[in-house]
């Protein structure tokens, strides 16, 4: 039990290290491989949980995950980049040092949340929460501070990978949670290939600073 | 053998799958209205027949009467869209080959909102938001105008950040909930939840309801969560905006409100009422005086939503067994009226050809009869009796002023501050010199006359059973 | 009695000597294998020590400007590096001045090492000097700190700063997948990087003055004084390499009670790891390009990160807030 508790614990700690990853990065390309690192993580740790849990179920939503995150979607969107012609470097709206500095205070504070509230629950599960809470933070965060487009859907997709990782940490989750996870890849994805070509062919580019004339209020 | 409920859900989704391949639009459109007819009388056999508490679906005092708004107004939209998108086509705002897609997504839409209406698993609920929201967002890009995708892709950022932290808030749900029930279904079960709710963790409860705050927070439009609400209103189809404020603000504020329930049964957590308060009542305020300097009449009246929830949530913060039979009527009423109101905007714009309400003068001249239907919409969600509106507001004041009089102040100013602006708006759109064009409306006025019929009616006779549902809704709410 | 304290000794002034006569082998091997993975021949595995002979014998030429800083900081930075390399427990742990080797004293003591280092750069008023202290500083302002960190994560896992007592610690308990660990280990190898001027960080062959990091701050040393700070940066990339066998890749050091035959096995181990860890950096700094130095901070500043992870990590582990 230890083991299979260490072993997850390895795993999700991977996957917080590439969420840093994310942000650290200044061409898109590289944010893509990042993000292709951290899904392929996220489908490794769901398919332990599911060895070490006897949960078979959760084999789908790792290849889910494997196949869709850390393959399709990377792919699809090197296509994208490739083919629209969308600036390679990211435009930022802080710089890299004060976003890894924010992001190591969210995670302290992700981590000082959760074990203080859910103190009643048993610690490994506590930490697991704590490491997915981070991620999560750590992905709103890219939306945050970066302005091009694509790199927005990568944090809300990294985001996603939190949430899941989280789900999968709950344990017994039913499968419904589980298959609505997957779901929202899929109808994310729908989402954004819609838009990154409505923006590319409106703005011919992606740098949300274009995009954003609704700043405020538009009277 | 299939059940009502089932029906609400899969009768739209179904139709969802066979619209798509209908082209043409007359075709595309009556079936749609038939289809939204259909579902309608499921929702009317629900309300008709007894509560039913299942593993996946619940039906009882709380939600019938929303799922029967629900159906209905999904009914009149249609019933609106119908007329409304044959002019958008002829103007060239819309492509005939989106049509399909259009009227596809509409009843994917509302079967969506069905599903999260009566879904008795959590995360089933936050299935069909989710699933909602995303398809409005697409259906807000529908014109494809730079500002309809500027607005779109505004409202799906700020959707699907809103949507992860509810996710997580559900998750932790879950985890309060496990030690009670145990691992698996019955603790993502929320009549069970409920029953159980005074032996689940209450710290786990509190941190689960600030991210549920948050993300459902930010569907329903609360400062300062609201950035997305006006542009998505403004910018998409009017059937649309239509829906956005009548309906889904409305389901996103019922999925918030069973989680409350939840923290309301566990006396040890910490009462979420404050936050609510606060909250509401800075949206109220916030969007009554932004409602000054609106121009465009649809961003105006978005705007009046998000005061209208405002409101709402102030009253359910308030707490309390009057306060919250406000809320809830309140938000009945307002689901009603404002649909109302935009299919009058709707009918506006297309006579005007103009959103701007600068360009939109003299209504009572050009168009008499609009004209005085969207005087009284205008009436009635300033709140004049004896409107449903009315009602609930005068509730809402005076049990806040029975409890806390000084805090009473503060709603009845928003609120004098909303009635200021929008009758100013008003007196302009209706009377003064016609400027500009003025075309025939083709779209059908049978819509928003029903809706304003309905919330009068309301307004001056509550049936019993109504009232019997909201009170016992209010007592779960604590 | 008397017989036990001076094998002691003696043992502990082995460890100093070996460290001392092991340390131009190590940066041999390094150049070595870094030129025959480029196709060259490459220099003899025993240069660096002819390259000290041939500098000892020369003349020491000072420039007028210079100050008694100048004339005695070789001195001092090497005796500080030396007492620090011998400090590191290499084939025994718990030798005679063990209780002296606190990690934080080892940083102390490069701290000052690279604080004179930098002052002598300076000290002569020439440019290229000026340029190497500043951006060595600027590197240290960052690595230190992840140096730091990485010390606190060690002490909260083995309980102790002492290095004996952490090589200890993690001999005895076999530490598993711990992910703080293996950040704690990615973050000390990109301080052991930076501290020793390798690639990325900065190329230690490169003769163009304005690439140059810690060769810039030694440019007007000549003769004794030059051969001391070489000796000094070999002796600082020993400690490095002998501080990550000792904390990471412990086995085969004798514990301190062992015998002549424990420590002769410990001995070879060690100089086994160290030869292999030479290699090692060999193939890294073939591998990799050096950074521009605007980007440096990034990179010591992910060493940083990690280090803070890697602490937030264990205190995670050990539900400190709970």
């Amino acid at each position: 039990m230890s083991q299979a508790y260490e072993i997850s614990h390895l795993l999700a700690g991977v996957m917080l290290v590439t969420s840093f990853a994310l942000l650290y990065q200044e061409r898109v390309a590289a944010v893509l491989n990042a993000f292709a690192a951290q899904s392929i993580t996220l489908a490794l740790a769901v398919a332990w949980s599911a060895w070490s849990d006897n949960r078979p179920d959760l084999f789908i939503t790792a290849l889910i995950a494997l196949t869709l995150k850390g393959i399709v979607i990377p792919v699809a969107l090197h296509r994208t980049v490739a083919r629209l012609g969308i600036h390679r470097e990211v435009e930022k709206v802080v710089g890299v040092g004060v976003a890894l500095m924010v992001g190591l205070a969210l995670t302290g504070l992700a981590q000082a949340l959760v074990l203080k509230v859910a103190a009643g629950m048993a610690s490994h599960a506590r930490e697991e929460l704590a490491l997915a809470l981070a991620i999560i933070l750590l992905g709103f965060l890219m939306m945050i501070v970066r302005r091009n487009a694509v790199t927005q859907v990568v944090g809300f997709m990294s985001m996603e990978n939190g949430l899941i990782l989280a789900a999968t940490g709950a344990r017994g989750m039913p499968l419904v949670v589980e298959v609505s996870v997957a779901f929202s890849v899929l109808i994310s994805l729908f989402v954004f290939a819609v838009f990154v070509f409505r923006i590319r062919e409106r703005f011919d580019t992606v740098d949300l600073e274009a995009l954003d004339r609704m700043r405020g209020d538009r009277r | 053998m299939i059940h009502a409920y089932q029906l609400v859900v899969l009768i739209p989704y179904a139709a969802a799958l066979i619209l798509v391949a209908v082209p043409g639009y007359r075709v595309g459109a009556t079936a749609n209205v038939i289809v939204s007819a259909a579902t309608f009388a499921a929702g009317l056999w629900l309300v008709a027949g007894e509560s039913i508490v299942g593993d996946y679906a619940i039906v009882d005092e709380f939600n019938i009467v929303f799922i029967a708004i629900n159906t209905l107004v999904g009914f009149t939209t249609a019933l609106f869209s119908a007329s409304y998108i044959g002019h958008e086509i002829e103007t060239g705002r819309l492509s005939p080959s989106f049509v399909r897609f259009y009227h596809a997504m509409f009843q994917a839409m509302m079967g969506s909102m069905n599903l999260a209406l009566i879904a008795n698993n959590i995360g089933v609920m936050w299935v069909g938001l989710e699933l909602a929201t995303l398809i409005t967002v697409v259906m807000v890009g529908l014109y494809r105008t730079p500002q309809a995708i500027e607005a779109a892709w505004k409202y799906f950022i700020l959707a699907s950040v809103g949507i992860s932290l509810a996710f997580f808030g559900t998750i932790l749900i879950y985890l309060a909930g496990q030690p009670a029930l145990g691992e698996g279904m019955p603790a993502m079960t929320w009549s069970l939840l409920q029953a159980a709710a005074a032996r689940m963790d209450p710290a786990i409860l509190d941190l689960a309801f600030i991210f549920l705050l948050i993300g459902y927070g930010t569907k329903v439009g609360l400062a300062p969560l609201h950035a997305w609400l006006p542009d998505a209103h403004a910018e998409g189809p009017t059937p649309i905006s239509a829906v956005l404020s009548g309906l889904l603000l409305n389901v996103a504020l019922y999925a918030l409100l069973r989680f409350k329930m939840l923290v309301a049964g566990q006396p040890a957590a910490l009462d979420p009422g404050p936050v609510m308060v606060v909250m509401g009542l800075v949206s109220l305020i916030f969007a009554a005086f932004m409602l000054y300097q609106r121009r465009d009449i649809k961003r105006l009246f978005a705007y009046s939503s998000i005061a209208h929830l405002g409101l709402i949530v102030f009253a359910f913060g308030m707490g309390g067994p009057l306060a919250n039979f406000a809320g809830l009527l309140h938000m009945a009423m307002h689901s009603l009226t404002k649909s109302g109101i935009f299919f009058a905007v709707g009918h506006i714009a297309q006579a005007k050809g103009t959103q701007r309400i600068a360009e939109i003068r003299g209504l009572s001249v050009t168009h008499p009869r609009l004209a005085v239907v969207f005087a009284l919409a205008v009436l009635a969600i300033c709140g004049m009796p004896p409107f449903g509106v009315f009602a609930s507001e005068f509730l809402i004041l005076t049990t806040t002023f029975a409890r806390e009089p000084w805090l009473a102040l503060l709603p009845a100013f928003g609120l004098l501050v909303g009635f200021g602006a929008l009758l100013m708006r008003l007196q302009g759109t209706i009377f003064g010199e016609p400027v500009g064009p003025a075309h025939r409306v083709e779209a059908s006025s049978v819509p928003m006359v029903l809706h304003l019929l309905l919330v009068l009616a309301a307004g001056i006779f509550l049936p019993p059973l109504l009232v019997a549902w909201f009170q016992r809704a209010a007592e779960l709410l604590g | 009695m008397t017989h036990d304290l001076v094998v002691q000794f003696l043992a502990q002034g082995a460890q100093m000597t070996f460290v001392l006569l092991i340390a131009p082998l190590a940066v041999g091997v390094v150049r070595r294998v870094k030129a025959r993975l480029m196709r060259r021949q490459g220099p003899p595995l025993l240069q660096a020590y002819l390259d000290l002979a041939k500098l000892l014998r020369k003349e020491s030429v000072i420039a007028e400007s210079a100050s008694w800083l100048f004339r005695s900081a070789p001195y001092l930075i090497f005796a500080l590096t030396w007492v620090a390399a011998a400090l590191v427990p290499s084939f025994a742990s718990g030798l005679m001045f063990n209780w002296a080797a606190d990690v934080v004293a080892l940083v102390a003591l490069l701290g000052a090492a690279r604080a004179l280092l930098a002052l002598a750069g300076m000290d002569v008023g020439t440019s290229f000097g000026g340029i190497g202290s500043s951006r060595e500083m600027m590197i240290a302002t960052l690595a230190e700190p992840a140096m730091m960190l990485i010390v606190v994560t060690l002490a909260i896992a083995a309980g102790t700063t002492r290095l004996a007592g952490v090589a200890d610690f993690f001999i005895a308990e076999p530490f598993g997948v711990r992910v703080s660990l293996a950040l704690s280990l990615i973050s000390l190898v990109i301080v052991a990087l930076a501290e020793n001027a390798r690639i990325p960080v900065d190329n230690p062959t490169t003769h163009l003055e304005l690439t140059m990091v810690h060769e810039a701050m030694v440019l007007e040393y000549s003769g004794r004084h030059l051969a001391l700070i070489e000796a000094a940066s070999h002796l600082k990339l020993v400690l490095y390499l002998s501080l990550l066998i000792c904390l990471f890749a412990p086995f085969g050091m004798a514990p301190a009670t062992a015998g002549l035959s424990g420590w002769a096995i410990g001995l070879a181990a060690w100089i086994a790891k160290l030869l292999a860890g030479a290699v090692l950096l060999g193939v890294w700094e073939v591998s990799i390009a050096k950074m521009r130095v605007f980007r440096l901070p990034d990179f010591v500043g992910v060493a940083f990160v990690f280090g803070f992870i890697a602490i937030l990590l264990a205190f995670l582990t050990r539900g400190v807030f709970a």
